[in-house]
């Protein structure tokens, strides 16, 4: 039986477990239909093309967790941002884990999509929010088919949230191979602001495939700083499937860091509907060995004077491949668009990919867009100047890289986040750079 | 200190340095001099360690040691160093990590610990205040979009922090007003010692007045065609090149 099949098959098991009563229940009768009818993507798709998934889905996963499982916080506190207080919203094997998160219901709420599913409070939330982003594609609707857990965050208007939330989903390696279906559902009203960090990571070298979703929604002149963190296991192949939909005068951005596992795709799509909006993508890719990061953005200006930028820096060294493919729609209406969109790589081996491609289309004549990809070697010269003055080849290389990466580090607002990042950076290029941000 | 003997180099199979012969000893200031094209640059980026040129032929001996197989880094470890013509725009790296790097990393190289944070500040006050060179400079990327002058003003700099036994200043004087000018050369003079050279590449006797060298050479061809002391510089500032010209190619 393949992967398909056997979900199929386990969907009526799975539908049996949970509350049947609802607008969920509707929802995911419907995305299970759809993804049998569409299955995997293969490379036979145009937004496939550079990905195949054949090597993933070949492995036996079990797709429910069968037991809960508990880790120890100081096993794996390097994996949190610690040093500064956060809300935690922590899952293992798909499970809420009490122990390791930190919720809250005090004036927002920060807990589970399991009570958001079924507790009648949260049901008119659900009923708005729930699936109204996501689009009908096949990865999206499995997980919709399947979706039971992951962090639920609502934040009503005008509510500054001091602390940044984490939601992290930790596997165990418990079962031999492992696939998830993390569904993450964020609202953010009026006026309010919030930080979100994200990060998926195995503990062990039995596969997992994640198949991940969330929605995230800022309404009018809400602020979402979103920050994934993917530095996973060689043997971990993460979808991310993210959705934003923003509101007028609303600030959305995501910093995507990917520098692990064996496969990651990130599907990561803004829909503007809404004037006066702002939406920021970056990300910043270093990859090695046979890694494989495709990052596939979608920017839908639908209402006028809108912004995006993007920004996307790649360095793929060894067999590594990457994939760039941002597209941007600009729609009639949306008037006085200004649309921005960087890709930047540089291939320090001769066996590395990466494969770039912008898609525009642009059916309003007043607008700003711009779009640029190059693909590069390291700057000689530059070489030449940093070991002339002592700094060796290979740290050269590393501050160059770093260097390189910068400009989207620059705009990451939590310091933590960016210390995190610059020392993962420097671990990566196997240096230690000889100064803290 | 610096011994060259019968130097020849190339870049893609092209000959540029044709047999050049030079002693820099502790103490001196040497000014090479030469029409554009001549291949003083290439000479200096030879000296560094630049990988780029092939030594075909000769030696470069650093205090008594063979150095034409180490690597850029591990010369500047022993002490050269290389004010270069153009320097290169690093964007995303501040004046500030960029010394710090060069200068734990030489320490590093030499079996030391890094600098206290607190003795770097104070290098850099101290240096920065010998170049009149402003704080809010220092945090700015290397070099991107620093005018003509202000590049040079930061490569001497650079040499202030890194204190070089052999520093190679090429065409440090243009681009530079003339309050820069001075500065700059007077930077380099207070880091003058009896146990420290240096070369000077220009085209214009102006620097000269203040950085006074020993001897002067003229480089042609790929070759040192004519050495002399200080009015050396005067003679070609007034007749120009063609009287050696025409001398060589007599
Ligand atoms: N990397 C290179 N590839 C090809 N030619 C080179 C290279 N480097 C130098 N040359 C050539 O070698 C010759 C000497 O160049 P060099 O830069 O050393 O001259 P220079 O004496 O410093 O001139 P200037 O006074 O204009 O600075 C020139 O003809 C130059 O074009
Ligand atoms: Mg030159």
């Amino acid at each position: 039986m393949d992967l398909k099949e056997k979900l199929t098959a386990s969907f009526l098991a799975f539908e049996n477990q949970v509350d049947t009563d609802t607008y969920v229940h509707d929802v995911r009768n419907e995305a299970i239909k759809i993804f049998e009818e569409k299955g995997f993507p293969t490379k036979k798709e145009e937004a496939w093309k550079y990905t195949s998934l054949n090597s993933v889905l070949k492995e036996d996963y079990s797709v429910f967790p069968k037991k809960e499982n508990a880790i120890e916080y100081n096993d794996v506190k390097k994996y949190f941002i610690h040093d500064i207080d956060t809300f935690n919203v922590v899952f293992i094997d798909g499970k809420y884990s009490s122990h390791l998160s930190q919720t809250t219901h005090d004036g927002l709420d920060v807990c589970l999509m399991s009570s958001a599913l079924t507790k009648p409070k949260y049901r008119l939330i659900i009923e708005n929010y729930f699936n109204k982003a996501a689009t009908k594609d096949s990865l999206p609707s499995l997980n919709t088919a399947f979706s039971s857990e992951g962090a639920y965050i609502h934040i009503p208007k005008n509510k500054l949230v001091q602390k940044p939330i984490q939601i992290i989903y930790f596997s165990t390696g418990n079962e031999a191979a492992t696939m998830l279906q993390p569904r993450n559902l964020i609202v953010v009203d009026e006026n309010s602001h919030v930080q979100i960090i994200e990060r998926h990571q195995s503990l062990t070298d039995n596969p997992v495939l994640t198949n991940s979703v969330t929605e995230i929604f800022t309404n009018k002149r809400a602020i979402v700083d979103y920050y994934k963190i993917q530095n996973d296991n060689q043997s971990a192949t993460l979808i991310d499937n993210t959705f934003i939909k923003q509101k007028q005068e609303s600030v959305a951005s995501v910093h995507t860091f990917a520098f692990g596992g064996k496969l990651v795709r990130n599907n990561l799509n803004f829909y503007q509907t809404g004037e006066r909006i702002e939406s920021t993508l970056k990300g910043v890719t270093i990859i090695g060995d046979k890694q494989h990061v495709d990052h596939n953005t979608l920017v839908h200006h639908i209402e006028p004077n809108c912004e995006s930028h993007q920004d996307y820096k790649g360095i793929f060294g060894e067999n590594s491949t990457g994939v760039f493919n941002g597209k941007i729609i600009v729609e009639k209406e949306a008037q006085k668009t200004n649309a921005f969109q960087a890709n930047n790589n540089i291939l320090i081996s001769d066996k590395a990919t990466i494969n770039t491609k912008p898609q525009l289309e642009i059916f309003a004549d007043d607008v700003k867009c711009s779009h640029g990809c190059t693909i590069g070697q390291l700057d000689e010269s530059a070489m030449f100047y940093m070991r002339s003055r002592g700094i060796p080849e290979k740290e050269a290389k590393a501050l160059l890289m770093y260097a390189f990466s910068n400009n989207v580090l620059s705009s990451v607002k939590i310091p933590e986040i960016k210390q995190r990042i610059t020392k993962i950076i420097a671990n990566k290029l196997g240096v230690n750079i000889g100064f803290d941000l | 200190m610096l011994k060259i003997e019968n130097l020849h180099a190339s870049v893609e199979d092209k000959a540029i340095l044709r047999g050049i012969n030079l002693e820099v000893k502790a103490g001196e200031v040497h000014a090479i001099m030469g029409p554009n094209g001549s291949g003083k640059s290439t000479l200096a980026s030879v000296i560094a360690g630049k990988e780029e040129y092939e030594v075909t032929e000769g030696d470069i001996t650093f205090n008594g040691e063979d150095i034409h197989e180490l690597a850029a880094e591990e010369r500047a470890h022993k002490g050269v160093f290389l004010s270069f013509q153009y320097p290169v725009e690093i964007p995303g790296v501040s004046v500030t990590n960029f010394m710090k790097t060069a200068i734990n990393e030489t320490r590093k190289a030499k079996g030391l610990e890094d600098m206290p944070a607190k003795d770097m500040l104070k290098l850099i006050r101290e240096k920065s205040e010998l170049l009149e060179i402003d704080r809010k400079f220092l945090s700015r990327s290397l070099n991107e979009g620093f005018s003509g002058g202000e590049k040079k003003r930061n490569e001497i700099f650079q040499m202030a922090m890194l204190e070089p036994k052999l520093a190679i200043l090429d065409e440090t004087d243009s681009g530079l007003d003339i309050d820069a000018l001075r500065i700059v050369a007077n930077g380099v003079n207070k880091l003058k010692s009896k146990d420290n050279a240096v070369i000077v590449i220009t085209h214009y006797q102006r620097l000269l007045d203040y950085i006074v060298p020993d001897f002067v050479h003229v480089l042609y061809n790929g070759r040192i065609v004519k050495s002399g002391g200080k009015e050396l510089a005067h003679e070609l500032e007034e007749k120009g090149y063609d009287w050696i010209k025409e001398e060589v190619n007599a």
